[in-house]
């Protein structure tokens, strides 16, 4: 089987010749829990992009599940990310005027093939599931606005969980919680993720949680383009 | 797709003021692209409704439009007068239906007079078939009775009853007035918005009457004679034949007779000298060339008594001159033929124009206000799309966020480019739904006050094709800018669309 992540001299650039990601390797094995952390403008956001297949590596190899994505066309990629992959933002995570229950759902409306592997279970089954997990079933019908935002964070980790993504990435989901909750809602991502078997890449800049991880990766130490444009000193400033 | 339709309606609905606030401006541009059009018909309308009914008019010979400008709108000078008899003569022509004579050079405090027989209200028409009809009172059949159009009635404040005083030549000083022959209202018409508004008519006997002043006044008898000729030729000019209408006219004249003359035409300063040779100009004189035979007896044979009046008549104005006269067809095609007929008149040179032709002739040439219309159009169209594309993509790049959420999601370009898109043309066609509704809507309330205000005529009518292709630009164009914010929204990264720092 072969590693949930798996990058190779990858090199990335928003303009030619300032290369914003320079990684040479690093391998993600499924059901790892990895924590990645760096300094502001590591990077990190850009790195999950290129995870998700959102943004093309300029250079090297970027394969997830086995799949390469610098060979894979636009629509390919959207269409593997629809399938196998789970993201969780920072914040905004929700479509405003879609209740808890039809933003859930959203994923699995979108693609088939998450559709299906629902294994017969039916669409509110399958909300009512992952909604238990998160601890926000009581919500379903709730508008989205009279939510606060720890609640809105697990509707989104259900989102991204809903139809069991092979990986799912989390971009710094915690940083609009308190301390509290953000352990609260780790714990139930971790179980969640477990259940599913998902591999989880987290995103955040807050050291606390790393104890909580069974990985934990420093970008700045990976990844060689940021070492030479950014400074580390801006580290904690967001 | 359900999907997307779903996604599309949840979205519109949950911005509901930037919807509506699109949608308004949509259907404000597309309400100024439908009514400039609507307008532009109307006034083109009005101006070839303006005269109706009506087959042909024959004027001296001259410029079609110097015909058609001094008859049906009065304006200018015809380029000379027709003989009476030449009216009676095509009168007979087997293709002519009807004819009414008009006459001018007079006015009335700056309204024209036209002298005109009781068949001109029956047989004028405008617009799609407005007929002539009272606000007060009736047709003028004495040679003292005018009636006068709307805005005369209104200018002037007359009634009826009102006496009026018919001045020579068209304007109000240094010419000579007829206060010898006082007229009286006896009818003012219903508003046409055409000139008809604008002027007085009396019979061609008052004209002949205050021009005569006296010529046969020598006696009550003359003035009686001339009140029946006049009644006489009347019927004639009406030989539409139906026993019906026959009768109507017979009414009349005997009814025209029966008025008492209150200020009597001819009083007594009687010149009877100037009186034409007897004789002379016996009906229907030589000029007249062979007679289509097969005619229906034209009324007056009838009637003895009116026929040697109808003989009198001709006797004593077989030289008397007309501006113009109407000419109805009994078969329309045979128009053409009968004008080529009157313009090549042997005995005198007539023209001859078609109305409809002329008045289309005459929008050609005056038609640069309708080109201003459609430049102001052309403007609108590109004001209105330009600001209906602003709101509609100002509306779609608040979504930004809202598509990079999706496309993380899993939805792809396809997706993306279909839910906006959709949303795009969802509003156009409201809008464009709701801009008709308005132009419709409008114009049922605001049709009669336009009317009154501006006599334009704004007809509720199918849309055209010009507002369907306002329409089809809306359309194309509101679903055209849903791409742009589509192909942005799928080119920007998840960075831009969901950090909080975007």
């Amino acid at each position: 089987m072969s590693a949930a992540v798996e990058l190779s001299k990858l090199r990335f650039a928003y303009r030619p010749g300032h290369d914003v990601i320079a990684i040479d390797a690093l391998s993600i094995a499924r059901g790892e829990t990895v924590f990645l952390h760096g300094p502001s403008g590591s990077g990190k956001t850009t790195l999950l992009g290129l995870l998700a297949g959102v943004l093309r590596a300029s250079a090297g190899q970027v394969k997830v599940l086995g799949q390469d994505f610098t060979t894979m066309s636009n629509g390919a990629r959207d269409a593997f990310r629809a399938r196998h992959l789970g993201y969780v933002f920072q914040m905004f995570n929700l479509i405003p005027y879609l209740s808890v229950r039809e933003n859930i759902l959203l994923p699995i409306r979108l693609e088939s093939e998450r559709r299906a592997r629902l294994g017969g279970l039916s669409f509110d089954a399958a909300v009512r599931d992952v909604a238990g997990q998160l601890d926000i079933a009581r919500y379903l019908d709730t508008p989205i606005g009279e939510l606060s935002v720890g609640q809105q964070q697990r509707v989104a980790a259900a989102r991204a969980l809903i139809g069991s993504p092979e990986v799912v990435i989390a971009d710094e989901p915690t940083s609009a919680l308190d301390t509290d909750r953000r352990e609260q809602f780790l714990e139930l991502l971790f179980r969640s993720c477990e259940k599913a078997n998902a591999t989880l890449v987290f995103v955040s800049h807050d050291h606390t949680l790393m104890p909580l991880f069974s990985r934990i990766v420093e970008l700045a130490e990976i990844n060689t383009a940021a070492k030479v444009t950014r400074a580390p000193s801006t580290d904690g400033a967001t | 797709m359900m999907l997307i339709l779903r996604l599309a309606f949840a979205s519109l609905r949950s911005r509901k003021l930037t919807t509506a606030l699109t949608v308004a401006s949509i259907a404000l541009s597309v309400t100024l692209l439908v009514g400039i059009e609507t307008v532009r018909a109307g006034v083109r309308d009005s101006f070839a409704g303006t005269i109706r009914g009506v087959d042909l008019i024959v004027g001296a010979r001259g410029g079609t439009l110097q015909v058609l400008l001094s008859t049906v709108f009065g304006i200018g000078n015809a380029s000379g007068s027709v003989q009476l008899r030449t009216m009676e003569r095509w009168q007979q022509h087997p293709a002519v239906k009807w004819v009414v004579p008009y006459s001018l050079g007079d006015s009335h405090r700056g309204f024209r007079v036209v002298g005109t027989s009781t068949a001109f209200y029956e047989r004028y028409r405008f617009r799609k078939d407005g007929r002539l009809s009272f606000t007060a009172g009736r047709v003028a059949q004495a040679d003292s009775e005018v009636v006068i159009g709307w805005d005369v009635a209104e200018r002037l404040k007359y009634t009826v009853g009102t006496p009026v005083v018919v001045t020579h030549g068209l304007r109000d000083i240094g010419t000579s007035n007829h206060e010898a022959h006082p007229f009286r209202v006896v009818g003012v018409l219903q508003r046409t918005f055409t000139p008809i508004d604008r002027s007085v008519y009396v019979t061609l006997e008052g004209i002949e009457a205050m021009h005569g002043e006296g010529e046969y006044g020598a006696s009550g008898g003359a003035a009686k004679g001339a009140s029946e000729s006049g009644a006489s030729r009347q019927g004639a000019t009406s030989k539409s034949a139906s026993s019906k209408s026959a009768s109507v006219i017979e009414a009349n004249k005997r009814r025209a007779a029966a008025i008492p003359k209150a200020p009597p035409a001819g009083v007594p300063m009687a010149m009877p000298g100037a009186e034409p040779p007897p004789g002379t100009p016996m009906v229907m004189p030589g000029a007249e060339p062979p007679p289509p035979a097969p005619q229906a007896p034209p009324p007056r044979v009838a009637e003895p008594a009116v026929d040697t009046a109808k003989a009198e008549a001709e006797h004593d104005h077989g030289d008397d001159q007309i501006t113009a006269f109407f000419v109805g067809t009994k078969n329309r095609f045979e128009a053409l033929m009968l004008q080529r007929e009157m313009n090549t008149d042997l005995v005198e040179p007539l023209t001859a124009i078609i109305p409809g032709v002329a008045l289309g002739e005459l929008w050609q040439n005056i038609g640069s206000a309708e080109v201003g219309l459609r430049v102001i159009a052309m403007f609108a169209v590109l004001i209105s799309i330009t600001g209906m594309l602003v709101a509609l993509y100002s509306s779609l790049e608040a979504r930004r966020r809202e598509m990079a959420i999706l496309r993380a999601i899993g939805a792809g370009p396809r997706t993306i480019l279909a839910l906006l898109v959709l949303e795009s043309t969802l509003l156009a066609f409201l809008g464009c739904l709701i801009g008709v509704a308005l132009v419709y809507g409008g114009l049922a309330l605001a049709q009669s006050p336009i009317e009154q205000r501006f006599g334009i005529h704004l007809a509720l009518r199918a849309l055209g094709e010009t507002e369907y292709t306002y329409l089809a630009l809306v359309m194309i164009s509101g679903m055209l800018i849903g791409i742009v914010p589509a192909w942005k929204a799928y080119r920007t990264s998840l960075v831009d669309g969901l950090s909080p720092r975007a």
